[in-house]
C-alpha cells in the first residue's frame, strides 16, 4: 500500500468522486433497463392500452369541459395523457423499489450499501437513476401519443421536463420508502393493491376533480390530498407551458418527506437493524 | 465514550478491533460481548458452525446493521462514528453472491469502482490489472451468469480489492465450490496477506481451511470461546487437532447453557 493511498484515506471525498458515484449508479440502472427489454415494452404497453382502448371507449361517455390549462374543448385522450405519463412514473418508481427488494434479497444491495460514501447520497443516486429511466419511458410514450393526435405545443415537450423530474423523484422516493418496509419479494403484490391502484384511481389522472366532487365529496377530498393528483396536475400544466404552483409545492414537500423517510429507514442503526441477516446466514 | 479518531501509532493499530459487541434480533441474542482483534497483514480465521453469528458480525462490521452495544474499529476508525473512513479501508466478500448476473465481468468491476468514487479511466486500469491477476482477463466481456462458481468467487474477491483496501473480510467464501476451487481461492487470499500486507478475516465452518500459524477466533452461539494462535488453542483445549479442540470447546459451551436459544 503506497503512502499516497494511505494519506488519501484520511481525507474526505471530492466533488469529482461524488459525481463518479452518481454516474456509476445511473449507468448501472440504465444498463439493467436496456438488458430488460420486456420491462421497457411493458412500461409502454400499459399506458398505451389505457390510451388506445380505455380512452377511445370512454371518449363519448366522459366529456371534458374547458378547464385550465386547456383553452378549448379537448378529447378525452388528450385529458388523460398527463395522467398516463404520471402513471408510467408511478409504476417505474414501484419497479425501482421492487428491484431494491430483489437486490436486497439477492445480496446486490449490499454492494451499494457498503460503499464509503454517505448512505443518504447513495439512496439519492438510486433515486436519480430511477427518475432518469422513467424520463426515457415517458418521452417514448409521448412520441407514440403524437401519432395518436395528442400533440401539446412543441415547447411543452421541453417545459414538461422539469415537472417530470420532480414528479419522478417524488414517486421514486415513495417507492424507496415502501421498499424499506418490505421484507420479502412476495409481499410486493400488496404494493400493487394498496399503493399503485388506489393512488392512480383516486386522482385526477382519469377524470377532473370537479366531476369527482359532483359524485362524492369525500372522494374529492381523498383525491385532493393524494400526492399523485398533484404530480398529474404539475405535468398537465407544464405540458402546456404553464405552472401549477400548488401542485409544485405539494410534490416538492412530498419528495422531501418521502426521501427523509427512506433515508431514516435505510439507516443501519434504525430501519435495517430490525431485520435479520439474509436467508441462510446467521 | 471511545475516541472515533484513528490512533497515532499505525503499527499499534489493529486492522480490525471488535470490542464488547452484542446484538439481538428481538429477543434472540445473536452475539454476546464479542471481542477480538485482527492484526494488519495477518490471516485470522473466524471459525463457527452455521448460526454461530458470523454473518451478523460481518453485517455489523460492514455497517449493514447498526451496533447496539460495543465498538468496531477499522484501523482505528469507529464504524459508527466515521463510517466513510472505515469503509474505504475495507473490502468484503459476502456469503451470498452479490454480483450483478446480467452485467459483464468488467461492468461489475466498474460499478464497484464508481461506488468508491474511482474515476473511470483509473477504474479500467485497475480492473484490467485484477482480471489478469485472477486469470479472468479473457472473460472480461462475458456476462457474470456465464461464469463458474469458482470464477464468480474469484471475481468477487478481485472486486473487493479494486479500491485497495487494507482489510479484507470473507464470509464463507468457499461455500458451494469444489475442492480445487476452494484450495485456489484460499491460496489466493493467503498470498494477498503476504504480497499486499492485507489483513484478512476469513469466516468459515470448515476445519481444513485453518492451518498452523493462523490466528483463530472460535465463535459459538454468539460468544467467542477462544482467540489466539491455532497451536495455543489446540494446546489449551488439550486436543490433538483443531477439529477435536473445537468439539471440546463447543461441547463445554453447550453444557454451560445455550445463550443463542
Amino acid at each position: 500500500m503506497s503512502s499516497t493511498t494511505v494519506s488519501r484515506h484520511h481525507s474526505g471525498f471530492s466533488l469529482a468522486q461524488y459525481v463518479t458515484c452518481l454516474n456509476g449508479i445511473v449507468w448501472r440502472e440504465a444498463l439493467r433497463f436496456v438488458h430488460q427489454r420486456e420491462r421497457f415494452v411493458s412500461a409502454l404497453v400499459r399506458p398505451l392500452v389505457w390510451l388506445f382502448i380505455f380512452a377511445a371507449g370512454f371518449r363519448q361517455v366522459l366529456g371534458i369541459s374547458i378547464i385550465p390549462p386547456y383553452e378549448t374543448y379537448i378529447l378525452y385522450e388528450v385529458y388523460i395523457a398527463p395522467g398516463l405519463m404520471a402513471m408510467i412514473q408511478l409504476f417505474n418508481g414501484m419497479q425501482s423499489s421492487l428491484s431494491m427488494v430483489y437486490d436486497r434479497e439477492m445480496g446486490n444491495m449490499r454492494t451499494l450499501l457498503v460503499s464509503p460514501l454517505p448512505r443518504w447520497y447513495l439512496l439519492f443516486c438510486k433515486l436519480v437513476a430511477g427518475t432518469a429511466v422513467s424520463l426515457l419511458q415517458v418521452y417514448a410514450f409521448l412520441l407514440i401519443a403524437w401519432f395518436w393526435d395528442i400533440a401539446p405545443p412543441p415547447i411543452g415537450y421541453l417545459t414538461v421536463l422539469p415537472a417530470l423530474i420532480v414528479s419522478g423523484l417524488m414517486l421514486g422516493a415513495l417507492g424507496m420508502l415502501i421498499s424499506s418496509g418490505i421484507k420479502q419479494l412476495e409481499n410486493f403484490a400488496g404494493v400493487m393493491n394498496f399503493v399503485i391502484f388506489p393512488m392512480f384511481f383516486a386522482s385526477s389522472a382519469l377524470y377532473p376533480l370537479w366531476r369527482v366532487q359532483e359524485g362524492s365529496p369525500l372522494l374529492y377530498y381523498v383525491c385532493l390530498f393524494n400526492p399523485f393528483t398533484h404530480a398529474v396536475e404539475l405535468i398537465r400544466f407544464a405540458l402546456y407551458g404553464q405552472m401549477n404552483w400548488i401542485s409544485l409545492a405539494v410534490v416538492v414537500c412530498c419528495t422531501t418527506a418521502f426521501m427523509i423517510g427512506a433515508i431514516y429507514a435505510y439507516d443501519p442503526s434504525r430501519g435495517l437493524v430490525r431485520r435479520g441477516p439474509a436467508g441462510g446466514e446467521a | 465514550m471511545p475516541d472515533p479518531r484513528p490512533r497515532d501509532d499505525p503499527a499499534a493499530t489493529p486492522a480490525l478491533s471488535i470490542e464488547g459487541i452484542s446484538h439481538s434480533y428481538g429477543t434472540r441474542r445473536a452475539l454476546i460481548d464479542v471481542s477480538f482483534a485482527v492484526a494488519p497483514a495477518s490471516f485470522t480465521a473466524l471459525l463457527g458452525l452455521n448460526g454461530a453469528g458470523k454473518s451478523t458480525l460481518f453485517a455489523l462490521i460492514t455497517r449493514l446493521f447498526g451496533t447496539q452495544a460495543g465498538r468496531i474499529g477499522i484501523f482505528g476508525h469507529d464504524i459508527s462514528r466515521a463510517p466513510g473512513e472505515a469503509l474505504r479501508l475495507l473490502g468484503v466478500v459476502f456469503q451470498s453472491r452479490t454480483l450483478d448476473l446480467d452485467l459483464s465481468v468488467t461492468q461489475n468491476l466498474l460499478y464497484h469502482a464508481a461506488l468508491h468514487g474511482i474515476a473511470k479511466r483509473e477504474a479500467r486500469l485497475r480492473s484490467d490489472e485484477v482480471l489478469t491477476r485472477i486469470a479472468l482477463a479473457d472473460r472480461a466481456g462475458s456476462k457474470v451468469r456465464d461464469l463458474s462458481g469458482g470464477q464468480m468467487r474469484r471475481l468477487e474477491i478481485a472486486r473487493a480489492l479494486l479500491h485497495r483496501p487494507r482489510l479484507l473480510l470473507l464470509d464463507e467464501a468457499t461455500v458451494g465450490l469444489d475442492v480445487k476451487a476452494r484450495a485456489d481461492i484460499l491460496g489466493h487470499v493467503r498470498q494477498l496477506v503476504i504480497e499486499q500486507d492485507i489483513g484478512v478475516l476469513w469466516a468459515t465452518h470448515l476445519f481444513d481451511e485453518i492451518v498452523p500459524g493462523d490466528d483463530l477466533v472460535v465463535l459459538h452461539q454468539g460468544r467467542v470461546l477462544a482467540h489466539g494462535p491455532v497451536e495455543d488453542i489446540i494446546a489449551d483445549a488439550g486436543a490433538r487437532d483443531i477439529n477435536s479442540a473445537f468439539m471440546r470447546l463447543t461441547g463445554a459451551a453447550v453444557d454451560s447453557g445455550s445463550p443463542a436459544s
